[in-house]
């Protein structure tokens, strides 16, 4: 189907189904109980899960397959962001221009870097492509906000101006992006009994988009294309050896990878037309790195799970306060409450960075192959199958229909 | 030419802790083969030791005086920090203004528990994992450093001044020969430099006249042989790694008083100082110091007024282009030997 066989083919319809019934299933509280505060089902948080799941994906073509540690993919998701909110001030704040804007200028920055980066490996490339992206980022935040050249706005970060041209904007479409005249704030609520619903234009626009990013992985990880890339991880030297030259694949990839992180960024000013030069900070090359890993590198979901549980627990532990905790631990005798409060406490609220730190290492030390290999842990117990017979199977399965 | 000799002084403390900080990194990765991308936590955790003795010599205790009342009429209170009531007012108020110096003692027994504990007890579990693995992991470790100094000590810098011996600044001018005032330089800033420099030269006289240091640079060169003549290498490699922190930390220690400490300058350092040890030559010590230095007083140049007209915010990404050119044109950087890190 599609180009796919069975398993990945049900693989993304499950991705489809996850994404098209998300409201519902991130709702599963009913308003007002006090589990609310875990529901994860309003717009901005879905749209969220879905744009970084983009750029994680993006990453895990060129991490995942080829082997290649970018430490400075956040420059795309920057650049991105960059062209989207220029294409809002110069045609009007319809969202498709400057998504596709935002695709082809990273493409752009991506090859310009990838060509240079690319000529080394290992550590070096991670420093380079790291070098690159802090160059960019010192640029945006600083030169290319002066007066004469206003390309980034600077600290304000960039954002349409009412005296900005809008050439193609006329007083019937919304003041806000939107697509065609639908606007992307445009949300439908539908009440259910104790539960409501939140169907939001802007997010649905994005888990299409999702869901088409995914197939295309899909397609990529299987193409001969992918296996040329997983060659490259497994042992360059030998390519070398047999007569095949891996840069334009490996750059191939890099740009591949750097054009998912220009959508993502078009995405993420798409919902909210405001890009700041902090998106392209090295912190943010380091989350994406932290979802692919969490996820699972060179897995298909890996990384869209990643992104999914970062961001979800980065907006659900930061709201949970010292109030929150004393209403759980209210069932124990005072002292013990007490007690148990401070300990949790540095792990939430502003401190969930703590816990995404040492969720992280955890991960890196027991779960090299992230919440994928745990998930087939898990069903190696049940089955009573190794990971290595799993894999075997997995394999086999996989080879006739290809 | 004054302003020449200004500029290199100026990038000399930054380049100071640039070359602290790839040097420690240098020796890890050259003993152990482990990219230690914590060590930027190591550093700020040294800026915390010296932050932390501050405010414990600045504990006290209030007293109510009676005679005097303040502003709203209420019985005057009187901080005493403790130390003050123990040796004295005078030895006491000493201790307070030289808490950053007595830091330093303080500061090496724990930074050298700190790496030997990292090592044993997380560093040790990664040598045949693969290099990106390690970089994820103490990048984890980093951001957990950060985030516990973040929560007990908070977000904001924390002011760390010097000793009032060590404030104002020195001028250079009548001894080069310049009119008076064209070259002056805040004191503590060449300390620090000094400092490194003492640091420095004591890392490598260590590696160099010691039989201690001997083994190390031989299992550097060919670790399995120095195992197979029934040397505990392992054991050595951890105490260089507690050394390398120490190093680190040391380097924090003296830097809180130029910059205040805040929970994430050991990142913002860290990606300098590993552009520092590439550039430098990865697994070259003295590649790792020399491009410090460099580094810094480029830096420092490109921050001058003519280098940011005639091109904008050249001070801002000199060392990222220095090192993008570097890289292309000597990929093992400076000083860097063959066969390390090359697939």
């Amino acid at each position: 189907m599609l180009g796919l066989n069975k398993r990945d083919f049900t693989l993304l319809l499950i991705v489809v189904a996850l994404a098209m019934l998300a409201p519902f299933l991130l709702n599963p509280f009913p308003e007002g109980s006090a589990m609310a505060q875990f529901n994860a089902g309003y717009p901005d948080l879905m749209q969220k899960f879905v744009i970084y799941g983009i750029f994680a994906i993006g990453f895990n073509i060129l991490f995942g397959l080829t082997g290649y540690l970018s430490f400075g993919h956040a420059a795309f998701l920057g650049v991105g962001s960059y062209s989207c909110v220029w294409m809002f001030k110069l045609l009007g704040y319809n969202v498709m221009p400057g998504i596709l804007l935002s695709i082809l200028t990273s493409g752009i920055f991506a090859y310009l870097i990838g060509v240079v980066s690319l000529r080394r490996s290992g550590i070096y490339f991670s420093i380079l492509t790291l070098a690159f992206a802090q160059m960019s980022f010192a640029l945006a935040y600083s030169v290319l906000s002066n007066p004469k050249f206003n390309l980034t706005n600077g600290e304000t970060g960039l954002q349409v101006y009412s005296n900005d041209p809008q050439w193609l904007h006329s007083a019937d479409k919304p003041d806000l992006p939107h697509l065609f005249g639908l606007s992307m704030r445009a949300t439908h609520e539908m009440q259910l009994g104790a539960w409501q619903f939140q169907f939001n234009v802007g997010y649905y626009l994005c888990a299409i988009i999702m869901v088409l990013a995914f197939y295309l992985s899909i397609r990529i990880f299987r193409s001969p294309f992918g296996m040329m890339l997983r060659a490259v991880k497994s042992n360059n030297t030998r390519m070398y050896y047999t007569g095949l030259n891996a840069r334009p694949y490996t750059l191939a990839a890099f740009v591949i990878s750097g054009m998912y992180a220009g959508l993502a960024g078009g995405l993420l000013s798409a919902v909210d037309p405001l890009a700041g030069a902090e998106r392209m900070q090295w912190t943010a090359s380091g989350e994406v790195v932290l979802m692919t890993i969490l996820g699972g590198t060179g897995t298909l979901i890996g990384p869209v799970l990643g992104s999914g549980l970062i961001k979800y627990f980065e907006n659900i532990f930061s709201k949970i306060n010292d109030s929150v905790l004393h209403s759980w631990f209210s069932f124990l005798p005072d002292g013990m409450e007490d007690f148990m409060v401070t300990i949790v406490h540095p792990f939430v609220g502003k401190g969930w960075h703590l816990t995404l730190g040492v969720l992280f290492m955890l991960i890196v030390i027991f779960l090299p192959g992230g919440l994928v290999q745990g998930g087939q842990k898990i069903r190696g117990l049940f089955t009573g199958r190794t990971e290595a017979e799993q894999a075997q199977a997995d394999a086999n399965q996989s080879t006739p229909a290809e | 030419m004054d302003a020449i000799i200004l500029q290199i002084l100026n990038g000399l403390d930054k380049g100071s802790a640039y070359a602290l900080i790839a040097l420690g990194l240098t020796l890890i990765f050259g003993t152990l083969g482990v990219v230690n991308f914590a060590h930027g936590a190591i550093f700020m955790l040294g800026a915390f030791c010296a932050v932390t003795l501050s405010k414990i010599f600045s504990i006290s205790y209030q007293t109510i005086d009676e005679t005097q009342t303040d502003f709203l009429g209420n019985p005057l209170k009187i901080e005493t920090p403790y130390v003050e009531h123990w040796f004295g007012p005078e030895m006491g108020s000493a201790l307070i203004d030289w808490s950053v110096p007595l830091a330093i003692l303080f500061s090496i027994p724990i930074m050298i528990s700190i790496g030997v504990i990292m090592e044993r007890g997380l560093i040790k579990h990664f040598y045949k994992r693969p290099h990106a693995d390690q970089i994820l992991v103490t990048f984890g470790l980093a951001i957990v450093l950060q985030e516990v100094i973040k929560y007990y000590f908070g977000a904001n810098p924390i002011p760390t001044p010097a000793p009032d011996v060590f404030r104002g600044s020195f001028d250079f001018s009548p001894m080069l020969g310049f009119e008076a005032n064209s070259v002056i330089y805040p004191i503590w800033r060449l300390i620090y430099f000094a400092f490194s420099a003492l640091i420095i030269g004591a890392v490598f006289a260590f590696l160099q006249f010691t039989t201690f240091g001997m083994v190390v640079r031989a299992g550097m060169a060919d670790r399995e042989t120095v195992g197979l003549l029934g040397i505990n290498i392992d054991r050595k490699f951890t105490i260089m790694f507690g050394i390398a922190a120490a190093v680190a930390g040391l380097a924090g220690v003296m830097y809180a008083p130029i910059n205040a400490p805040n929970y994430h300058m050991g990142m913002d350092f860290l990606v300098l100082s590993f552009v520092v040890v590439v550039v430098g030559g990865m697994g070259s010590l003295p590649g790792a110091v020399a491009a410090g230095f460099l580094l810094g007083i480029l830096e420092s140049f490109a921050s001058t007024t003519w280098a940011t007209t005639t091109i904008p915010g050249i001070n801002q990404i000199i060392i990222y282009l220095v090192a993008i050119i570097i890289l292309l044109t000597r990929p093992r950087g400076l000083m860097g030997k063959k066969g390390v890190m090359e697939d």
